[in-house]
């Protein structure tokens, strides 16, 4: 996706974000391996427990390191009451720029609009978009003919409710579903508000490889959006059929990790190949390099 | 994962050129060359770096001996208004970190984006000639010494910095004082003026930190100033004050409306200087390079700064003022400013003037040179490294579009070569070496939008 790339941003300089205490948890390989960091943003009502279930581990086994967040007024996050998504998109380029090293960011839900956003201020090693909640009108109006009753309390400020046949196939245990849903909160009014008019992302900054994954029978993301979404990064979506919207706690939690896992090995097999021009290093040519001191991190 | 390179073609002078094909040479590993290493790569350029230093960090290193920071040094812009744009600093950070905080961001900076792999650490370049091609060939030298040796490069970004060689002002009878001058670039420790009798120079960001230092340390402390300034606090209405001003640059309010506000703002808190004994401003606030300090009128208020004018010549045991008085310091800290250099480059490449004052497109571009940029050479009335981020991808912006749409580059080139000088910042600042590359940094920021809009690539 290309784009303008504005760079007068008064609101950030004028106004910027207040600080919020940050949850994040991390699983990490056995070996480091050089693999870059995945960071797991969940959407609006979930928090970083949603990909520590499962996706969290499962990365850190496959050799990446894995980190999952919550979004200001989520899980243990600070509270954050009066917040908007462009609170919750500093919240992401916040903990992506405090990683070891430039970062993959993983977003789903409403959290795949935090992450699209974030792309365009922080530039990530690649994006995910999975099971992605863009908003506007269209989504709104789908919505409210699927689940009038989770959507319309939230045209009043109120939380808005996905319900467990929307969030988990059948193929999930009604219990296990039921202690899932009763985990999940909700975004802050305004933020929610916004889902339906906002600003649209601007192109992502350095050019980051982008997938969108998703499931046909997704009762929150129809397959013509994840096609739309998938289209705009110049692509097309992978689709896990018989899979419900929340695709890191469902039954087949792993097969849409494996893919997401399989395409960063093989998008990132290609950039270390793809030969930087005329790049080489001439180690047998220039005197020894004295190493720079690291220093410590000042936190 | 060193790989056997072929023995060089070319030859300069009787000895061997490599030839580094497309890469591009970054000469400086502070916050402007680290940001032009990262975007350039970005832009899928090969990238060396030499860095005469063994770290990186530039000017915010303080164990490199070029470096103009000491002790007490905080920013003066808030994070928001200095951070590079796309890797901002830690919210647990306060609103004007410390010096040392500064670089481990940089250090950070450099390690999450892989920088260090292309940085030649302890390495000098020396020479920057133009060949055929539009290529360079950068000459370089370890810089404890060593033998030369020269690389040819598609481009040459210029990232030396330009607050380190000391602007050093001299003075009459100077040679006969029995004191201590020294500029503020060698000072950096409290300890040089425990017990001492200190007169500062010069009431830029550093003089008037220095003077607060000297105020708490020092057994005395005069503050010379050739002309009044205005002084702004740290913090007004609650706020960083920079993002106040801020404030009233995104409401578009005219220049004129914007001064009255600030003088206001200043005679409500700060109120009238000259009940200190300091001149009176000779302009108007914006039209000299801000100075944030809320601390200097606190000592003034205590009587722990004298302040003084100009100093007129010294003698053997003091300095004369030019209102005829004179007073005994026995340390002199010289806090006059710096000047660019660019040793290593012939002075019509950068256009420069009699003064060394270059004349660059945008302060950036060589007017003459396509494929040579200078990233870093202005002073925002805010921090550096947003300016510098997005000029360095204006930079490489270019290189590219040089590569994959000539025609349009060809059109790019022609408005850069027949381009005046002109002004960047709102109101007009004062004549002085210190403003050679003043810039309002929305003035020159959305000029730079315009620059990177024109030379976006399509993907
Ligand atoms: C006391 C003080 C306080 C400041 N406070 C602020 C502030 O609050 N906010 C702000 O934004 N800015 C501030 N600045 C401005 C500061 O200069 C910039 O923030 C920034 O450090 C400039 O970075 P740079 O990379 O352009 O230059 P530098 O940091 O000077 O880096 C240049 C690098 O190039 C290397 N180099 C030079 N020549 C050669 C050569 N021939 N071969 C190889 N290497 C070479 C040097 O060793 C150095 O590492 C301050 C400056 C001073 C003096
Ligand atoms: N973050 C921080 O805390 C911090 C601290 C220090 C510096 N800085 C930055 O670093 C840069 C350099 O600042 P600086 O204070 O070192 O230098 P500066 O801004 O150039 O100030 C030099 C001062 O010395 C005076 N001066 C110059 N030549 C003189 C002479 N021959 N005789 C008498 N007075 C003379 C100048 O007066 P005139 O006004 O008349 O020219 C001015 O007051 C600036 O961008 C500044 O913002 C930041």
């Amino acid at each position: 996706m290309a784009g303008r790339t504005r760079i007068m941003r008064a609101r950030e300089w004028a106004y910027p974000v207040p600080p919020v205490r940050r949850e994040v948890l991390s699983a990490q390989p056995e070996a480091d391996e050089g693999r870059p960091p995945v960071l797991f943003v969940p959407g609006f009502g979930h928090g970083a427990w949603a990909f520590a279930e499962f996706w969290l581990g499962h990365t850190a086994a496959r050799g990446f390191p894995a980190y999952a967040m919550s979004l200001r007024g989520h899980g243990a996050s600070g509270s954050a009451p009066h917040t908007t998504l462009r609170a919750y998109v500093h919240d992401v380029v916040q903990v992506a720029a405090g990683l070891p090293r430039q970062a993959v960011l993983v977003g789903h839900g409403a959290g795949a609009l935090v992450v699209a956003k974030a792309l365009a201020r922080y530039p990530a090693r690649a994006g995910v978009l999975a099971a992605p909640v863009l908003g506007g009108f269209g989504s709104f109006a789908a919505a409210l003919w699927r689940n009038p009753l989770g959507t319309i309390p939230a045209v009043f400020g109120g939380p808005l409710r996905l319900g467990r046949r929307q969030l988990f196939s059948r193929e999930l245990p009604a219990e296990t579903a039921r202690q899932y849903t009763s985990r999940l909160g909700r975004a802050a009014p305004l933020a929610q508000w916004q889902l339906l008019a906002h600003r649209p992302a601007e192109a992502p900054v350095g050019a980051p490889p982008v997938l969108v994954v998703g499931s046909p029978d997704d009762r929150v993301v129809s397959v013509s959006t994840l096609q739309r979404t998938a289209a705009r990064y110049g692509g097309a979506p992978l689709l896990f059929p018989g899979m419900g919207h929340d695709l890191m706690l469902d039954a087949r939690w792993r097969e849409p990790i494996d893919a997401i896992l399989d395409w960063l090995e093989k998008a990132f097999a290609a950039t270390e190949r793809s030969p930087l021009i005329g790049y080489e290093r001439l180690d047998d040519l220039l005197p020894p390099v004295r190493p720079a001191d690291p220093g410590a991190w000042v936190a | 994962m060193s790989e056997t390179i072929s023995p060089p073609s070319l030859w300069r002078d009787g000895r061997p050129v490599y030839d580094r094909g497309g890469t591009v040479c970054v000469i400086g590993a502070g916050a402007s060359g680290l940001a032009a290493i990262k975007n350039l790569k970005e832009h899928g350029f090969g990238v060396d770096c030499y860095e005469r230093e063994t770290g990186v960090g530039g000017a915010w290193n303080w164990r490199h001996d070029r470096s103009p920071v000491y002790a007490s040094t905080h920013l003066i812009s808030s994070k928001p208004l200095t951070q590079y744009p796309d890797f901002p600093m830690p919210d647990t950070w306060p609103d004007y970190p410390h010096h040392s905080q500064l670089l481990s961001y940089l250090e950070r900076y450099a390690d999450h984006f892989d920088l260090r792999s292309h940085i030649w650490f302890g390495t000098e370049v020396v020479r920057v000639e133009p060949v055929e091609g539009g290529r360079w060939d950068v000459t370089t030298r370890g810089a404890r010494g060593g033998a030369e040796r020269t690389q040819r490069y598609a481009a040459v970004v210029v990232a030396n910095g330009h607050n380190w060689w000391p602007k050093t002002p001299a003075y009459e009878g100077q040679e006969q004082f029995r004191g201590e001058v020294v500029h503020a670039s060698a000072y950096s420790d409290p300890a040089q003026l425990r017990g001492r009798k200190v007169l500062v120079v010069g009431a830029g960001n550093t003089g008037c930190d220095l003077a607060v230092e000297a105020a708490q340390q020092a057994a005395k402390c005069w503050h010379s100033t050739r002309r009044g300034y205005w002084y702004t606090p740290k913090y007004v209405m609650g706020r960083p004050a920079d993002q106040v001003n801020d404030l009233t640059l995104a409401l578009r309010l005219p220049l004129r409306l914007r001064q009255w506000l600030f003088h206001r703002v200043l005679r409500m808190t700060v109120g009238d200087l000259s009940r200190f004994g300091l001149p009176r401003p000779d302009h108007k606030v914006y039209e000299t390079h801000p100075i944030v300090n809320s601390q200097l009128i606190y000592y003034l208020g205590h009587g722990r700064i004298t302040p003084v004018p100009d100093v007129a010549r010294f003698t053997r045991t003091g300095v004369e003022l030019t209102d005829g008085s004179t007073i005994d310091p026995d340390l002199v800290l010289l806090a006059t400013g710096y000047l660019p250099r660019f040793e290593f480059l012939a002075p019509e490449i950068l256009n420069l003037d009699a003064d060394g004052r270059p004349r660059l497109h945008m302060h950036t571009f060589s007017r003459t040179h396509p494929t040579i940029a200078v990233a870093g050479l202005l002073q925002p009335d805010s921090g550096l490294f947003t300016l510098v981020h997005w000029q360095t991808v204006a930079i490489a912006r270019w290189l590219r579009l040089r590569e994959s749409d000539p025609q349009r580059a060809a059109a790019f080139w022609n408005a850069v070569a027949s381009s005046p000088d002109r002004r960047w910042t709102q109101a007009k600042v004062k004549d002085s070496t210190r403003h050679w590359f003043e810039v309002g940094h929305t003035v020159y920021l959305r000029a730079l939008q315009k620059t990177l809009d024109e030379l976006e690539v399509a993907a």
